[in-house]
């Protein structure tokens, strides 16, 4: 088995060096999530103004398929409306879970994110993933704390 | 047991040359080996790591745990008995698979395979109830197992091994007793009161339970469920930095004088140390407590005897001692076990019942309400047997032989002289296997090992420098190496080291040193990935 498709170089990149890590000092929103299966953690800062994510900072500890979501994350829906932002949750968790949805999420996601769809062939590793998308969610619902479980 | 495989285990163990004898054609020499006794086919058995002793009284040596690579068997033991179990021929991945994530379950040898398999087809009945002819036959196989438990851990008393669903559930036990004792209630019947001359402590608001640094959550967690319902406060016995119990600290913890449990793991499932359980023991007896050990990674790797640790309650979880899941072993000492009162209520369990009041049955059944898992049972009866007829296949058998018998007590001493040398052999197997594994990793820059204790098991922790555990294990599984990667139920101990999750393998019996030096290919593998 070829792991480079589960580990491509944009996530290895992501990995490397995260972007958006650390806090949003002005945030009015945020949320903490946990994979308690194994100790992830993820610690989302969020600011919004009006309907829009202004600005939106991920801290916390994990492997490097929740690292690398989480940085893709907070890139792609900076700038977004929350309800663009919980569109593309959707979509995310669709193109983690499902086959053959790739293009109507890609047309959400982008491409860079589509990397991440290889942990459907790693059912363990889904949890990873949609980490700090369900925070993300969490966090603009209001909600402070969300697991995987 | 299965003296099929015994023997054809045997053969192969004594001439390489067949090795290759597939499955279910018999051995030329049925049912006797005549090269045990012969010298030719088994050249300077001396030079063998394993033969350390020709003495029957062979106790696990201590000091072997810097034994060289350069010291290998000749004929390594994971190479012998592979064979004896079908999965590991599994491919993983499109790759040979290598299984070191054997502290989390281990695999099952055909003979327990065969053994379950016979039990459902040839015994399957309710125990302890049947008049007929399949009951008689399925208590009968229950009951032996119950005896076979009994001498793989050196009981002084059938009665004294109780079945339970897991470790966990043995832990569970003894917790809820312990509250039911200290909220004053019977241990005969649902009515009445605790015995005033009751040899149990009853736990009081302020009074202390002891466990180690590196409990596994289930062997700490009942304990603060027993401390929320008493009022009791769980206090850990600090660690060192190799991860050895500090036994300074634990002396000075008992010196308070409140400490009425000791709850201690035999050997770290996380990082692998083999803790000083007798001097332990003697020290919380010494102090008033009685005590607990959790003996999960113990049993399938380590000459587990109850009498000589003087342990007050000993747990084994039977999957890791290549028996089915879901079934465990609580050992108590008779006195305690009788003073305990009832886990849970049920058939099995009554001597008389009425809408009054129940009493309760004697031990083994007063803990053993309901139908047990009988299947389990026979499966654990038979794994102990396949350890016990392993010592037949191993080439120091020759060196015991001389003694067998000598200055082992009961009647039973034959088998628990084979066990003795199964245990010891496999001890210094998966110990080499781990310092193998260990010396190759360390080599590796950015490799960290966690737990480095002087006396360990098989179980071999490490991080590596900017790659989360979890990705350590799935590049390791694209590999078709099985590790474990997280906090293995021990939370508190990661919290310790200061990190959240190591990646862990573990060693078996029918492991090879090849596989060993897979795991650090594989590790070189996950550096490359993510430099």
């Amino acid at each position: 088995m070829d792991l480079r498709e589960l580990y491509q170089e944009v996530i290895l990149d992501h990995n490397k060096r995260p972007r958006n890590k650390g806090k949003v000092i002005n945030a009015n929103r945020h949320a903490e999530g946990y994979n308690p299966l194994c100790g992830d953690m993820v610690a989302l800062t969020v600011k919004t103004e009006g309907d829009k994510v202004t600005d939106i900072a991920f801290d916390g500890q994990g492997c490097a398929i929740s690292t690398a979501s989480a940085s893709m994350m907070t890139e792609a829906v900076k700038g977004k409306t929350v309800e663009e932002a919980e569109e593309m949750f959707k979509a995310f968790q669709k193109m983690v879970t499902s086959q053959g949805v790739e293009p109507e999420c890609e047309d959400q996601l982008g491409e860079e994110i589509m990397s991440l769809a290889g942990v459907r062939e790693h059912p363990v590793r889904i949890k990873c993933a949609t980490l700090a998308w369900h925070a993300l969610h969490a966090a603009l619902q209001g909600e402070e704390k969300v697991t995987t479980e | 047991m299965s003296l099929r495989i015994s023997e054809h285990t045997a053969c192969r163990a004594i001439e390489p040359s067949l090795r290759n004898i597939p499955k279910g054609l018999r051995c030329p020499a049925q049912g006797f080996l005549p090269w045990v006794s012969t010298a030719t086919t088994i050249p300077n058995p001396e030079g063998v790591a394993y033969l350390r002793s020709n003495s029957s009284q062979v106790r696990f040596p201590t000091s072997q745990t810097n034994m060289t690579v350069a010291q290998q068997p000749p004929i390594e033991l994971g190479q012998t008995i592979r064979n004896d179990f079908p999965i590991l021929s599994v491919i993983a991945r499109g790759k040979p698979l290598v299984y070191l994530d054997n502290a989390a379950t281990s695999q099952k040898p055909l003979a327990v395979i065969e053994a379950l398999d016979e039990y459902w087809t040839e015994a399957n009945a309710n125990v302890h109830r049947g008049v007929h002819f399949l009951s008689e036959r399925a208590t009968e196989r229950f009951e032996t197992a119950r005896e076979t438990v009994r001498r793989f851990v050196n009981a002084g008393d059938t009665n004294e091994i109780i079945f339970t669903k897991g470790c966990t559930e043995g832990i569970n036990l003894v917790s809820t007793g312990l509250q039911r004792h200290s909220a004053g209630l019977s241990a005969r019947s649902t009515k009445g009161n605790a015995d005033p001359n009751s040899p149990l402590p009853k736990i009081n608001p302020g009074d202390v339970i002891l466990v180690s640094a590196m409990e596994h959550h289930s062997n700490l967690v009942p304990w603060q469920m027993l401390a929320q319902q008493t009022g009791a406060i769980v206090k850990p016995i600090p660690i060192t930095e190799v991860g050895e119990i500090d036994l300074e600290a634990y002396a000075q913890l008992l010196r308070d004088n409140r400490v009425k449990v000791v709850a201690i793991v035999h050997i770290s499932n996380s990082i692998g140390t083999i803790n000083p359980v007798k001097q332990i023991l003697a020290m919380a007896h010494k102090a008033g407590a009685i005590t607990l050990v959790d003996g999960a990674q113990a049993g399938p790797h380590w000459l587990v005897d109850v009498q000589d640790l003087d342990a007050d309650f000993y747990t084994l979880s039977c999957h890791k001692i290549y028996a089915p899941t879901g079934i465990g072993v609580l050992y108590g000492k008779r006195h305690l076990l009788e003073a305990l009162p009832a886990y849970q209520g049920g058939g099995s369990m009554v001597r008389t019942v009425s809408f009054q009041e129940t009493s309760y049955a004697e031990i083994p059944a007063k803990f053993e309400p309901g139908t047990p898992n009988i299947a389990g049972v026979v499966g654990l009866g038979a794994a102990i047997e396949y350890l016990e007829s392993l010592s037949e296949a191993l080439p120091f058998v020759r060196m015991v032989r001389a003694g067998e018998g000598e200055g082992v007590g009961d009647a039973g001493s034959g088998s628990r002289q084979k066990l003795q040398n199964t245990m010891h052999a496999i001890h210094q197997h998966e110990l080499l296997l781990a310092n193998r594994a260990t010396q190759l990793l360390s080599e590796i820059p950015g490799v960290n090992l966690i737990g480095t204790a002087a006396e360990k098991a098989g179980i071999v922790s490490f991080t590596i420098n900017g790659v989360h555990p979890h990705d350590i294990g799935s590049i390791l599984d694209g590999e078709g190496i099985a590790i474990r990667a997280g906090h293995h139920c021990c939370m508190p101990l990661m919290t310790r080291y200061s990190i959240p999750a190591t990646a862990r393998a573990s060693f078996a019996l029918y492991n090879t040193l090849e596989e060993a030096d897979a795991l650090a290919a594989g590790v070189r593998k996950v550096k490359e990935m993510f430099t």
